[in-house]
């Protein structure tokens, strides 16, 4: 089984530097696209490809790049934005790629700047990834020094130089507008759309945000053909997908499979299935803006095209199982206090309806719940759903929660009739809230 | 009140961006690396360098979790609360760290050794529960690890 976007990486040792990298036939993508196709052709070769973006919504990636205005008269600078902020909660595979083979990012940043004629580049990254900080600035370094980065790459007129830049800790930078805002050193709000960032983005610019993942993918792409990377997935859509499992799995850990492979593949064979003494109630299939899914279900292919079959979406591809052992009332608590307290407080229906939906939860896990508690749980989840909002934090905060008052109606009902959480010992103190 | 060597390493910083605004939060980063946290001195060195107005630059201080307005300990602990942490009982752990610091959520230790603060999902959900400690992330916690880890920040 092919697993181009992790081959280079090596568990517990230093990821490989330039030279390594070169070895293997790191730099022929960008080579080969530099001085053999046009920008054109590159953007022709990933729309053929079904490449979709991998930070959570899917959206194709050809057709993204063809909003960039091109050719002489295009307004310069253009950008090109890798989003490796990664603070979705369950979300652990993007800082895989970037401490396991940092040219691998440099290099397709490359290609991608090159595809959509772009001269600037920048590493949106978390503050706590500080170990992939060190590497991307020594890769960075490296790569500039051998002259893939900077003036005239490869002996064309293609000139292209890149940038790390680190963040400060907040989830809405992630969001590629506030993501932007934040780049340009504002407070992090996102952008009102249309102007689409491809249009103007930074500073005004024509500017493409992608996840670290899909650039990873680009790379590949080029070197070896769109007959080859569509023979990698199951089904339709093409390529491979980095799934993770966490939770009490045996195994909790995050692989490279090919696209479609089923949600049971990935929990039993690679994630060994559950930990002894726990038993498998659900799981969110991308994260904690998804919807959960359940035992019927997991015989669905991952991928971005079955999950909606089930009323949830794949998301970052990385699930968070809920055993019997856990209570569900209490998951999605903690997944509202974080969605709470991560709204930037912009609109009115997110950050007031997400706080208030919060202290529902809180009522229901310390015993205060009562019966019409539900329906206005019910009543959030439509009033704070899509397009009500000023942007997808608040929607996908209520994925969860709406999904689990489907599934687990019964469990949020206890938690009313015994006035208490009934995973919790008897007597047992309520710590502060978690 | 910036020293030569944090405005140098500042301007280095700044080289990347078109304009000196973008570079504020790295800058807040070099003032924290040198003093932990960024004063109302130091805020205000930094406005006038990076042609804001402090009102500006304290607006997108107070945005980001992770640049300190308040004085924090040596060491920073930031205790993962997110939802795989929380299902391999980071709350029984928070407990754990709270009596062997003496310090609850937000608290530094009067020895100015420890600051405690919860941080969301560290990217590291398949060794939960976790926690960083300065550049440094520790995974798979249980209470004697904890034990053991915080023997090394002294
Ligand atoms: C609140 C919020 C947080 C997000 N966080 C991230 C993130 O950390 N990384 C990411 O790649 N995309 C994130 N996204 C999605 C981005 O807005 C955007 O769709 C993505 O970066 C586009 O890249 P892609 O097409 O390669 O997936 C987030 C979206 C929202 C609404
Ligand atoms: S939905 Fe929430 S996070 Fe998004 S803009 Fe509105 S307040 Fe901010
Ligand atoms: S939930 Fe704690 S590291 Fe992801």
């Amino acid at each position: 089984m092919e697993r181009p976007l992790t081959q280079r990486i090596r568990p517990q040792t230093e990821p490989m530097n330039l030279a390594e990298y070169e070895d293997t036939g790191g730099y022929e993508a960008a080579r080969k696209a530099v001085k053999t196709m046009t920008p054109q052709d590159v953007q022709r070769l990933v729309t053929d490809s079904t490449l979709r973006g991998r930070g959570g919504a899917g959206f194709a990636t050809g057709l993204k790049w063809s909003f960039v205005p091109m050719g002489p008269n295009a307004p310069r600078p253009k950008y090109l934005v890798a989003n490796a902020d990664e603070m979705e909660p369950g979300t652990f595979k993007d800082r895989l790629l970037l401490e396991g083979d940092p040219h691998q990012m440099v290099e397709s940043m490359v290609v991608t700047a090159y595809a959509i004629e772009a001269e600037v580049g920048y590493i949106f990254l978390r503050s706590e990834y500080t170990r992939a900080a060190r590497l991307l600035h020594k890769a960075i370094a490296e790569a500039r020094s051998r002259g893939y980065l900077g003036r005239n790459l490869f002996g064309s007129d293609f000139s292209f130089d890149l940038h790390l830049h680190t963040s400060a800790g907040r989830y809405i930078c992630g969001e590629e507008t506030a993501l932007l805002n934040s780049l340009e050193g504002k407070r992090a709000i996102p952008r009102s759309k249309p102007p689409y960032p491809q249009a103007a983005g930074l500073w005004g610019k024509p500017t493409v945000v992608q996840n670290v993942e899909t650039l990873y993918n680009v790379s590949h792409i080029v070197r070896h053909g769109v007959e080859w990377y569509r023979g990698l997935g199951h089904g339709h859509e093409g390529g491979t997908k980095l799934y993770g499992v966490s939770g009490n799995v045996k195994r909790p850990g995050a692989w490279e499979l090919p696209m479609g492979t089923t949600i049971r593949t990935i929990l039993e064979d690679y994630a060994g299935g559950m930990r002894e003494g726990f038993s498998f109630r659900g799981l969110l299939p991308g994260g904690a803006s998804t919807a959960f899914v359940t035992e019927a279900h997991l015989d669905l292919p991952m991928n971005f095209e079955s999950l909606p079959r089930a009323g949830s979406r794949m998301g970052t591809g990385t699930m968070i199982v809920l055993d019997d052992r856990t209570c569900p009332v209490g998951f999605v608590r903690n997944l509202e206090h974080f969605f709470a307290q991560e709204s930037c407080g912009w609109c009115t229906p997110c950050w007031e309806g997400l706080s208030w939906t919060e202290r529902i939860l809180d009522g229901l896990e310390e015993g205060r719940g009562r019966p019409e508690d539900l329906d206005l749980l019910a009543m959030h989840t439509r009033l704070i759903g899509p397009g009500r909002t000023f942007c997808a934090l608040a929607p996908g905060a209520m994925d969860p929660l709406q999904s689990a008052l489907k599934h687990f109606r019964a469990d949020f009902e206890r938690h009313i009739h015994e006035r208490r959480c009934p995973w919790r010992e008897q007597g047992e103190t309520i710590g502060a809230r978690g | 009140m910036l020293t030569d060597q944090v405005r140098e390493e500042i301007e280095a910083e700044l080289r990347r961006y078109p304009d000196k605004r973008a570079g504020c939060v790295e800058a807040m980063k070099v003032v924290q690396r040198h003093h932990g946290w960024v004063s109302d001195d130091s805020l205000k060195s930094l406005a006038h360098l990076l042609d804001m107005t402090c009102e500006e630059l304290d607006g997108v201080a107070t945005f980001y979790n992770l640049i300190f307005r308040k004085p924090v300990g040596r060491h920073v602990i930031l205790l993962c609360d997110s939802i795989s942490c929380w299902i391999k009982g980071c709350d029984a752990l928070r407990g754990h760290v709270t009596s062997r610091s003496g310090i609850g959520m937000g608290q530094t230790s009067a020895d100015g050794r420890f600051t405690l603060l919860p941080i969301v999902c560290l990217g590291a959900c398949d060794h939960a529960p976790v926690m960083m400690i300065g550049d440094d992330l520790h995974e798979d916690l249980t209470a004697e690890k904890i034990d053991r880890i915080l023997e090394r920040y002294p």
